[in-house]
């Protein structure tokens, strides 16, 4: 069973009148990393923010059902704070709390309510996985502010990491940072997917390319073609998709 | 033309050291003439017969006035920009209310003072008292409390939010542990506006609290209490010897130092703060 | 949500522009070889030397561009980052250059058998080779055709068309080794033949190459033709 099945999903904006998603129909596989691409909007991030229900921050409508381990999570009777412990989110501008870094990835568990050693521990293994430690573990009380773009978007996903999510989000992660830390995070998604599921949006095309197992491509609210990196990047079966993809037009 | 760029710098120089200016005669003629009296007696001794003896009450009052008003004001601002900034939807009636709340910010102070007697003092028949001052003032105050708190929270960035509310955090939690930390040094500055305001004012106190001359501290929230602004209209207009003349200008110097004081203290507090957020 | 019909006018002018130049000197490139294999034939046929000394000339030019188109899919694949069909376009245009010069360089090895034949008759009447010759000429036609047009229905039957020049080859052999044994002063004659015959082979294999290249190009797809 793949981890995130959505269904005849539709999302609308301003009351309504902005149908900013179209029954979509996609499965997101385990364990893998799946890359959403198409130009600006398309409904990209629109969809991503439908699978953590952050859509609901803003005034949206979201019609359709959105399993998550045959689980669907539209449902009355979910909570939602649980379904965002499970299914983290890292934004495209790194936005750490004005807190030092042991806080920042304390939070989630602190609100959660562990303590003390535990807490340590934990902040420590998420810093390990997100490949920031080395850099900060004797700076831990210093304000997240201070470090560089790439460090604290590592610190975001240490963050997220840290709340024990099985499914992470990445809404374009690395638009905002310079080829090397982009690089590193990138590497460091690589090594994520051996215990979590990612769905990454990029509208850089080559990082897609680069990262991912699966891609769905997106155009004007629509799905139009899903399937393996390789696939939708050798030979892709519709035109719209090749269109894109060979920058015919973007 | 350079000249004319020099002109206009120096004629905006002249300005701002002409307000500066004004501040210093003031505060100066103030100290001039009222340094005099000033002594730890003055401070701690009680006035009897009028124009004799200390400030003490006064003091004492002026303190409990504030924070009988600020434990009103705070609470109720704070709250009311938390549910306005947060929670409430953009609409008519959220527009009409925070229109409501500025209203408040122009009616004169001798007005609120009014309301104050016919409400507080005479209807819920409180009295003149510490309780009905310090509301009264609370009342004067809660606009500026109610707006900077409101700004400061919409100054935290929506990015923060939509960070605690994705790592599965509640939204009041969220708004608890996220925004208004970041937003107490923008709440501490309103607090500060509304304790000046009301440290020094004079209208309200005098219809509320207590006619200034009191020898006595208040035992209780209902009984009267003296307030340095009061003590100083009443030795200014009613005051015909040197004593009451120089008293008038001690009074104020004090008054003058513990707004300075109070303003200090907080200033340092909002700047511990903001470095606070950076450690730990 | 900016797009519509206008917005579906192509970005990137001058990268397109560059890919259909190097497609054009692709085809180019693949016409001048088809070419030297023909005219290889013809002087063989109507032994003319001139035309023989030409083909081994033009061959420097055909490498030359063999080189130029390289380097320009290099620089292609590092500036542009092509995917899809421009990908395949440009690593089909890579393989296939190499096949063209190998033929324009069978084409040269025919020419200087043609002078080192110089006058002297042929042991036996030319017609096999001949039809040889024609039968990769319509195939290298139709690769070029393809590569133009995308059409790959034409290269459909290629592997019975390469049949075909295989078992002409074998009968020119064994026809050759035949009049050798009998006719043995004439073994130098034979032995010439059977070398434009092997290398007339050899330009129908290429053709084959560049077809299943073609075919990948078109549809991603990789199929063997032998």
């Amino acid at each position: 069973m793949s981890k995130i099945e959505v269904c005849g999903l539709n999302v609308y904006y301003e009351k309504g009148t902005v149908h900013a998603l179209k029954e979509v129909n996609l499965e997101i596989e385990t364990n893998k990393i799946t890359a959403l691409i198409g130009p600006s909007g398309c409904g990209k991030t629109t969809f991503i923010r439908a699978l953590n229900r952050m859509n609901e921050v803003n005034d949206v409508m979201t019609k359709g059902k959105v399993f998550i381990d045959g689980v669907e999570i539209y449902n009355r009777g979910v909570d939602v704070i649980n379904l965002r412990k499970k299914v983290g989110m890292v934004f495209q501008q790194p936005n750490p709390f004005p807190m030092s870094i042991y806080d920042n990835v304390a939070y989630g568990p602190r609100i959660h309510g562990t303590r003390n050693k535990k807490l340590d521990t934990i902040v420590e293994e998420s810093l390990k996985k997100a490949a920031l430690w080395d850099e900060v573990h004797d700076r831990l009380e210093k304000n997240a502010l201070k470090f560089s773009g790439g460090q604290q978007q590592r610190l975001c996903i240490a963050r997220a990491l840290a709340v024990n999510p099985e499914i992470i989000l990445f809404d374009e992660p690395c638009s905002a940072l310079d080829p090397i830390s982009t690089a590193r995070v990138e590497d460091l998604l690589r090594a994520l997917k051996k215990d979590y599921t990612i769905v990454i949006v990029t509208h850089n095309m080559q990082q897609a390319a680069r990262v991912s197992d699966f891609t769905a491509f997106f155009l004007l609210g629509e799905m139009i073609e899903y399937g393996k990196t390789t696939q939708i990047f050798e030979k892709p079966r519709d035109k719209r998709t090749e269109d894109y993809v060979t920058g015919r037009f973007g | 033309m350079k000249v004319k760029e020099e002109l206009v710098k120096g004629g905006l120089c002249v300005a701002a050291l002409l307000s500066v200016a004004v501040l210093l005669i003031v505060v100066g003629y103030v100290f001039v003439n009222g340094i005099g009296v000033i002594s730890l007696n003055f401070l701690l001794e009680s006035p009897y017969r009028f124009e004799y003896g200390g400030i003490f009450p006064q003091i004492i009052g002026s303190i409990c006035l504030v924070a009988i008003c600020l434990l009103f004001a705070v609470p109720m601002g704070v709250a009311s920009a938390i549910y306005l900034a947060e929670y409430a939807s953009d609409n008519v009636i959220t527009r009409t209310a925070r229109f409501f709340v500025e209203c408040l910010a122009g009616i004169p102070s001798i007005v609120i003072g009014l309301f104050g007697l016919v409400f507080l003092v005479y209807y819920l028949d409180l009295g003149i008292c510490l309780l009905s001052g310090g509301l009264a003032l609370g009342f004067m105050i809660l606009p500026w409390t109610v707006r900077a708190s409101e700004e400061a929270i919409k100054t935290v960035p929506h990015t923060y939010r939509e960070a605690s509310l994705a790592l599965g955090v509640s939204k009041w939690r969220t708004i608890r542990s996220v925004v208004l930390k970041s937003a107490y040094p923008g709440i501490i500055t309103g607090i500060l506006l509304g304790m000046g305001k009301a440290i020094g004012e004079t209208a309200v106190v005098l219809l509320t609290a207590g006619s200034g001359l009191e020898s006595f501290l208040p035992k209780s929230i209902f009984d009267p209490v003296a307030s340095l602004p009061v003590y100083i209209y009443m030795m200014a207009t009613q005051g015909h010897t040197s004593a009451a003349y120089s008293r008038t200008f001690a009074a104020s110097l004090v008054l003058i130092m513990m707004f300075l004081v109070i303003s200090v203290f907080a200033l340092l507090l909002r700047n511990r703060y903001i470095r606070h957020m950076g450690r730990r | 949500m900016l797009l519509g019909d206008s917005a579906k006018m192509p970005l990137r002018k001058e990268y397109l522009a560059d890919l259909e130049k190097l497609k054009g000197d692709v085809r180019r490139m693949g016409e001048l070889s088809k070419e030297s294999a023909k005219n290889a034939i013809k002087a063989l046929v109507q032994r003319d030397m001139g035309l023989a000394s030409r083909i081994i000339k033009e061959n420097s030019v055909i490498d030359e561009l063999e080189f130029d188109i390289e380097n320009r899919c290099m620089k292609l694949l590092a500036l542009q980052q092509p995917m899809a069909v421009d990908l395949r376009t440009i690593g089909t245009c890579m393989k296939i250059i190499t096949d063209f010069d190998r033929i324009s360089d069978l084409a040269g090895d025919i020419a200087e058998i043609v002078l080192l034949i110089a006058d002297e008759p042929h042991v036996k009447p030319l017609i096999d080779i001949p039809r040889m010759s024609e039968i990769s000429q319509g195939m290298l036609s139709d690769c070029l055709e393809a590569f133009s047009t995308g059409e790959i229905n034409v290269l459909e039957n290629f592997s019975e068309r390469d049949d075909e020049i295989d078992a002409l080859f074998d009968q020119v052999r064994r026809e050759l080794i035949t009049i050798t044994i009998e006719k043995p002063r004439f073994i130098a004659n034979a032995s010439h033949l059977n070398f434009v015959a092997l290398h007339l082979e050899r330009i129908g294999d290429h053709a084959c190459n560049i077809a299943s290249r073609i075919i990948y190009m078109v549809t991603g797809k990789r199929k063997k033709l032998e």
